[in-house]
């Protein structure tokens, strides 16, 4: 890694002691002697091992369950079901008043998609839990399922989850979020090209290599420390203290040293269910994932569609875009409403284009609810974006980079959602790229600066 | 369930434990001795983060059902620095930067480990081709291929 | 059949933080007996080096090294809240709150020096060695090991302070969209090289150069592995990772190490690191958050690439054989 320093010069001082320094990890001596802590490092005494019972299904009315066989297998302790758990209607970002609840901690009489958890089995072991999972008798009404977003939006379409009522998160500002500058069809009107491209993507999964899990402990005075993964300590807390309807002062969180996450340890799902556990059996409690359900069940990164719709002149001066985006949330919204509108806030890209119209749009699926991961609702509309400004360069015949410089946004620009841009960068990180990869552009972009106002 | 004993050393001291026929070497190690520097990543032999090293060979933990290990010598991450003084490759993966997270390390320092005491001057091919059964998500494996590199030239330098 | 080379290129920036929350993080510094300083905190470490990062900062804002700050975190019966690990958002966030916390402790800590050394607290300065000097007159000076023991011992003075970051929720209005979705932007720009085999489909990654703003490179080690590990992981985007294969269809999804797909040690492509430092006003030191941001603009340039060296567009992500054969054959005019 190289420091460039010529950058920005005027902006810095480098009068510091200790930042700027290269010092050594304080955790790295505990990492590579094997002594770091994680969560799973720790042993207790009668400890049960939780397993859960999954839907085999996209979608299903619950007819019944019976568990009467489990219950009896040896080395079980306790079966949980819906109506075990308290609250059991949640939706996490409820904390900071986005809701509706949503989604169930245990199915009851629904499930939405393949791999829901529908029993929560606690044993001695993990081999007699996950033999007594076999024995779980669940009696499906299997219904159809929709696994296409443009599907799940047509009229008629089955409806996916009953607490929003409509195949889509409603915001306060209708089906989807919006951004508006300018007159983007004026622009459409008047521009030299007009290109419209869709693009798409699927969920992708953030594979740390420790798997998302707690252990709860009681602690023996009607309080439960939870040593857990999560990215998010009181939120997972709190979204906890309400599913579990016990008060925070009960519960007890430990964590922070975390084997990797990448936004996949933001949901809260293992944590009120252990606790749970613990709390019926006075008994220490690990619910860990298995990789397959790391893999296949815990929330991946949502699948995009980003449909781009732009006017460009052929002098390089791109007058209007229109982006259209979907978030595909799978069966429930966990973070992805919030993903949804932070494209919106994101679009058009770093650039400065006088007439835009921004719709993001959270659509619900029979499919593994998605969540935030490394880049939450950004990192799939910039190759969206991206990709449309190499087709537009080519279009005008003007060179990817030099095509860039061009629409770059500088400080002082106003942006789509009406902020001034600040502290913008863009063109000289191009100029060092032009210099490093040996792509040369002419001398006028080499020269521009992101301090003085864009045209 | 039945018990079995199991009897083998670990990082040079006697360990004898009777555990449930069928568990593996890593749950073994994990929950009954104590000794929780190999990880538990997928529990089906592909992520190496399990990787111990068993009479001078490299294996997967997780795959290794304990009663099986009778007589054996068994190395882990946590045996290697004598007297708080790191091994060389433990120092190399400090100076390197080539732990973030750390829950791939010990299973690659082993898998290095072994490496270098077959091959002790490997090219870069060598390297990679003994790291490949490990993963990790943090690094982008190239500060673990440049810290097993520098082990390799501070062991020839102490030889030599 | 040949094996074809295409360069691409891509520029993006990435929000800092989720203003659609407040985002409030929080912070505690206290001074022990013997002039060590803990920074307490409920933020967590992923493995990106939070710890080590408070601990700089803590250090550099009392005037102490750092190796004589201590963090502790993340238990909720002791850390002050914090929003969580995400969006970029820990260093910025418990960073500023760290400032605050530690500025408000060296402020009593400079106060109770002042008392020892007779002078007013404004004329005192910090040497960053653990001292703290008359400014002017540096032979009159005092340890902060003695500060701290006078602090606890005689003078009665707790060498404490908190912090907090939160910046007004922000709402977005709902026909034009009006919002400040976040605080500062880090910005990237990326140039990848690509061999695509028209006969397999195949694309190897030769280099990648990328050049990070990220406003302020607060331990540049640490900078050098969040960017490179990023860097990988977006190019293993581009071309590998899916859950569901054959998206909107389910069937087919991975579920282990050996059907997920990554590139391995063998796969690397020589990846270059340029950080350029546009301190932001906002940030700990100037600093932005890169985490994200490192991850992405090898997608896009890695597709471009792939254009630039076979002629067709994959806009479906992964960029697989599969689908570049089929597009290389449906642009000669085969069917599919
Ligand atoms: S835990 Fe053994 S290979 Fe993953
Ligand atoms: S350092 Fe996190 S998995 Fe390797």
């Amino acid at each position: 890694m190289e420091l460039r320093k010529s950058y920005f010069a005027d902006q810095r001082k480098d009068d510091l002691h200790e930042i700027g320094q290269p010092r050594p990890r304080s955790d790295s001596p505990g990492h590579v002697t094997g002594k770091t802590a994680y969560f799973a490092d720790r042993n207790f005494p009668g400890m049960l091992h939780l397993k859960m019972v999954r839907s085999p299904h996209h979608h299903a009315r619950i007819r019944s369950i019976d568990i009467s066989e489990v219950e009896k297998h040896p080395g079980v302790v306790k079966v949980l079901t819906a109506k075990d758990v308290p609250h059991n209607v949640y939706t996490i970002l409820i904390l900071i008043q986005i809701g509706p609840e949503d989604e169930t901690v245990l199915a009851d009489g629904k499930v939405r998609w393949k791999g829901e958890a529908v029993v929560a089995i606690l044993a001695e072991t993990e081999r007699a839990a996950q033999e007594a999972a076999a024995k779980v008798k669940v009696d499906y009404e299997v219904l159809p399922a929709v696994f296409d977003m443009e599907e799940a939006l047509k009229p008629g379409a089955p409806i996916v989850n009953e607490y929003h009522g409509q195949n889509y998160y409603l915001y306060d500002s209708g089906e989807c979020r919006k951004v508006r500058l300018g007159d983007v069809e004026a622009g459409f009107a008047g521009a030299d090209h007009v290109l419209e491209q869709a693009y798409q993507s699927s969920p992708i999964e953030h594979a740390p290599t420790e798997t998302t899990g707690c252990i709860v402990a009681p602690e023996g005075n009607d309080r439960f420390t939870c040593y857990t993964n999560t990215q998010a300590m009181f939120f997972t807390l709190d979204n906890a203290s309400i599913i579990l309807q016990m008060p925070g002062n009960k519960l007890h969180f430990v964590g922070g040293t975390v084997g990797g996450g990448f936004g996949g340890k933001v949901d809260v799902i293992v944590e009120p269910i252990a606790i749970l556990g613990a709390k019926l059996t006075g008994r220490p409690v690990s619910f860990i994932y298995s990789r397959e359900e790391e893999m296949q069940i815990s929330s991946p990164r949502a699948a995009e569609k980003v449909v781009i719709k732009d006017g460009v002149m052929k002098d390089g001066r791109i007058v209007a875009r229109k982006v259209t985006g979907y978030t595909d949330a799978g069966a429930y919204s966990r973070h992805s409403p919030y993903g949804a509108q932070k494209g919106a806030g994101h679009y058009p890209g770093p650039y400065t284009i006088p007439n835009v119209w921004i719709d993001t749009y959270c659509v619900y699926t029979n499919r593994t609810p998605s969540s935030a991961m490394r880049g939450f609702g950004v990192t799939i509309g910039d190759f969206a974006l991206e990709v449309q400004m190499d087709k537009l360069a080519r279009l005008i015949g003007m060179d990817p980079l030099e095509f860039r410089f061009i629409n770059a946004y500088r400080d002082g620009d106003m942006k789509a959602h009406r902020q001034p841009t600040e502290g913008a960068a863009l063109i000289e990180c191009m100029q060092e790229a032009s210099r490093a990869a040996n792509w040369p552009v002419a001398e006028k972009y080499l020269s521009m600066s992101s301090y003085t106002k864009g045209a | 369930m039945a018990k079995v004993p199991v009897q083998f050393t670990l990082n040079g001291a006697e360990k004898a434990e009777f555990i449930d026929s069928g568990t593996t070497l890593l749950n073994a190690l994990r929950d009954k001795i104590g000794d929780t520097s190999p990880k538990g990543g997928c529990h089906q032999g592909t992520c190496g983060a399990c990787s111990v090293i068993l009479d001078g060979e490299l294996r997967l933990s997780c795959l290794t059902l304990a009663e099986t290990c009778n007589g054996a010598a068994i190395t882990t991450t946590s045996g290697l620095s004598e007297g708080g003084v790191l091994h060389p490759l433990q120092r190399a993966f400090l100076d390197a930067f080539a732990t973030q997270c750390g829950f791939c390390t010990p299973g690659m320092i082993m898998a290095a480990k072994v490496l270098l005491d077959h091959t002790p001057n490997p090219s870069r091919d060598e390297v990679v081709e003994a790291l490949s059964g490990n993963i990790c998500r943090c690094t982008g494996y190239e500060p673990i291929i440049q810290a097993v590199l520098t082990a390799a030239r501070s062991n020839s330098q102490h030889a030599a | 059949m040949a094996i074809r080379r295409g360069r691409g290129v891509a520029a993006i920036n990435y929000p800092t933080g989720m203003n659609l929350g407040g985002d409030p993080t929080q912070a505690l510094v206290h001074s022990t007996p013997t002039g060590n300083f803990m920074v307490t905190l409920s933020s967590v470490d992923l493995g990106q080096g939070m710890k080590q990062i408070m601990a700089q900062i803590c250090a550099e804002t009392i005037g102490v090294p750092t190796d004589r700050v201590v963090v502790d975190t993340a238990d909720t019966d002791t850390g002050p809240h914090c929003m969580g690990t995400f969006a970029s958002r820990g260093t910025h966030r418990a960073g500023n709150a760290v400032i605050q916390a530690a500025r408000e402790a060296r402020q009593v800590m400079l106060e109770v020096a002042a008392e020892e050394l007779e002078v007013n607290a404004s004329d005192l300065e910090t040497d960053g060695q653990g001292n703290i000097l008359v400014k002017g007159a540096p032979q009159r000076s005092i340890s902060i090991f003695d500060v701290a023991l006078s602090a606890h011992f005689k003078r009665g003075r707790s060498i404490s302070g908190r912090g907090m970051f939160l910046i007004p929720r922000s709402y977005p209005e709902k026909e034009t969209g009006a919002m400040k979705p976040s605080t500062c932007y880090a910005h990237a720009c990326t140039v990848a090289e690509v061999e695509v085999d028209d006969e397999t489909g195949e694309v190897t990654v030769l280099t990648v150069k990328n050049v990070f703003e990220i406003g302020r490179a607060l331990n540049p080690k640490l900078v050098e592995q969040q960017l490179v590990g990023g860097s990988w992981m977006g190019i293993s985007h581009a071309l590998y990772e899916t859950t569901e294969p054959y998206y909107p269809n389910r069937d087919h999804g991975g579920t282990d190490f050996n059907q997920y797909l990554m590139p391995g040690p063998g796969d690397l492509a020589e990846t270059e690191i340029i950080v350029l430092e546009r301190p932001s006003a906002d940030g700990p030191y100037g600093a932005k958050g890169p985490g994200e941001m490192c991850a992405n603009p090898q997608i896009p340039a890695v597709a471009n690439a792939v254009f630039d060296a076979v002629g067709v567009r994959i806009d479906t992500l992964p960029i697989t054989p599969e689908r570049i054969l089929r597009a290389l054959k449906a642009q000669a005019g085969a069917p599919n």
